[in-house]
């Protein structure tokens, strides 16, 4: 149906590449994602007020101007910063690395926000039951906070996991060789451009589908046990 | 941080603030009026209708943005039957392929908000106009629509944010808006940190102004349940 002209190897390790961009950004966002959550609901003022900043202005600028800051400011910065530690020689970001550090930062904010709340709905009188049977603070989250925030987390984190991955999209912006990338070298040998940025569309379009199916059987297997309403 | 280039350049932010305000409204626009037919067609019994629908919100909402705007402006010069008809005269120019692809987006995202809000209209209302007799239509347009969309406007507003952000999706095709503007002078002058931290002033100052004007609009559709 799609003769792909011998490029097909080539969108294939790109969709690689993009599989491990999200998860590697994933879990950039998970870990920021839980400690600005736990930051914004502790009694420190400092805390809440850096970690509701950090939301609210991640939230209002577009994830393309702040991987554009990240990509060409950070190879400036770390430039910058380098002779100051004693390091003399030029620093070449690697544009993976800027890629899954702005993604991780990007939705390190959109997930606090649900975890914010998957913590506030569950019910504060058990946390209190916990400490007074004087289990620590972290034995307190991982026995009864996280169990049970998980599946109030769920549909949040599921969107935003399928916005985060087709905001993978844009690392071909700043030279990351993903599947956009490689369709687009592969536009501009054969003169295909609508081939092959379908063909991405259609891969994006299986990622979707395939995350979707793994997310709703998630969502039935931590929702067991309640009554649905 | 050097001021003066931000000053020296504000003319080119500016001339990118208009073209942003003016692509994210239009599509907007477009997409909000050929959602609310459409969602309304979303809940249709035809499975044909509905099932078509569907598989248009489902292919736009399952893709980036930016993937569905390189296969418009980029995608359509492969045909040669577009090329030598009269529509090569739309899809060769860079800002209406932008607001091609992002009318067509909002659009899948806007018929999923409103199809959402109409299927969550309270069964007693819709017994209770079909009881006094309304048509198919006069439900519609009496009962349904007006409370579906007072709670759509949550999630409309999640998407009139979404739709600014994703406009800047839109300098990467050589069109000016704000981030475009970034892009210029960052290259000019090689000032990452001007360049980019006044684009995401400039959207931080819109976003807020949007979200202003949505609370002041969710209290007047709302007057009724304070």
């Amino acid at each position: 149906m799609l003769n792909l002209q011998g490029y097909g190897s080539s969108i294939l390790q790109g969709t690689i590449l993009t599989i491990e961009l999200c998860l590697a950004s994933l879990v950039i966002a998970m870990f920021l994602g839980i400690v600005t959550a736990l930051a914004k609901l502790s009694s420190n003022r400092i805390l809440t007020i850096s970690a509701t900043a950090y939301t609210t202005i991640i939230r209002s600028v577009p994830d393309l101007v702040l991987m554009l800051l990240v990509f060409f400011g950070g190879q400036i910065f770390i430039n910058q910063l380098g002779p100051m530690v004693g390091y003399n020689e030029y620093i070449d970001i690697n544009p993976f690395v800027a890629g899954v550090s702005t993604i991780g930062f990007i939705f390190g904010a959109y997930m606090a926000e649900t975890f914010r709340g998957a913590i506030l709905a569950v019910p504060g009188g058990q946390l209190e039951a916990g400490a007074a049977y004087g289990m620590s603070r972290s034995k307190v989250f991982h026995r009864i906070l996280f169990p049970q925030m998980v599946r109030h987390a769920i549909p949040g984190f599921g969107n935003n996991w399928l916005v985060l991955m087709k905001t993978t999209a844009l690392v071909s912006i700043i030279g990351l060789n993903d599947m956009v990338r490689m369709a687009s070298f592969a536009a501009g040998a054969t003169r295909m451009p609508f081939t092959f940025y379908l063909v991405v569309a259609i891969i994006y379009l299986i990622l979707t589908s395939i995350s979707i199916l793994i997310l709703n059987w998630l969502n039935k297997k931590y929702s067991a046990g309640f009554i649905k309403d | 941080m050097d001021f003066s280039i931000i000053f020296s350049n504000l003319d080119i932010y500016f001339e990118g603030l208009k073209n942003t305000l003016l692509l994210v409204s239009t599509s907007l626009a477009i997409g909000l009026i050929f959602a609310i037919p459409l969602a309304v067609l979303r809940t249709s019994n035809n499975f044909f209708i509905s099932g078509t629908i569907g598989v248009y919100v489902y292919c736009f909402r399952g893709t980036p943005l930016l993937i569905q705007m390189f296969i418009i402006y980029y995608g359509m010069g492969q045909f040669e039957l577009i090329k030598n008809s009269f529509l090569w005269v739309f899809f060769k120019e860079a800002y209406f392929c932008a607001l091609f692809a992002f009318s067509l987006n909002s659009c899948a995202y806007t018929i999923e908000i409103i199809r959402g809000a109409i299927k969550n209209t309270p069964h007693g209302e819709v017994e209770a106009a079909k009881a006094a007799g309304m048509s198919r239509l006069l439900r519609f347009r009496r009962i349904i629509l007006p409370s579906a969309f007072r709670r759509a406007l949550p999630s409309y507003s999640n998407e009139i944010i979404f739709m600014l952000q994703g406009s800047s999706l839109a300098s990467v095709i050589t069109i000016v808006d704000i981030t475009g503007a970034a892009r210029i002078v960052n290259s000019r002058f090689y000032s990452p940190y001007e360049a980019f931290l006044t684009a995401a002033i400039f959207y931080m100052a819109i976003t807020f102004i949007i979200l202003w004007l949505i609370k002041k609009l969710e209290f007047k559709w709302f007057a009724h349940l304070r």
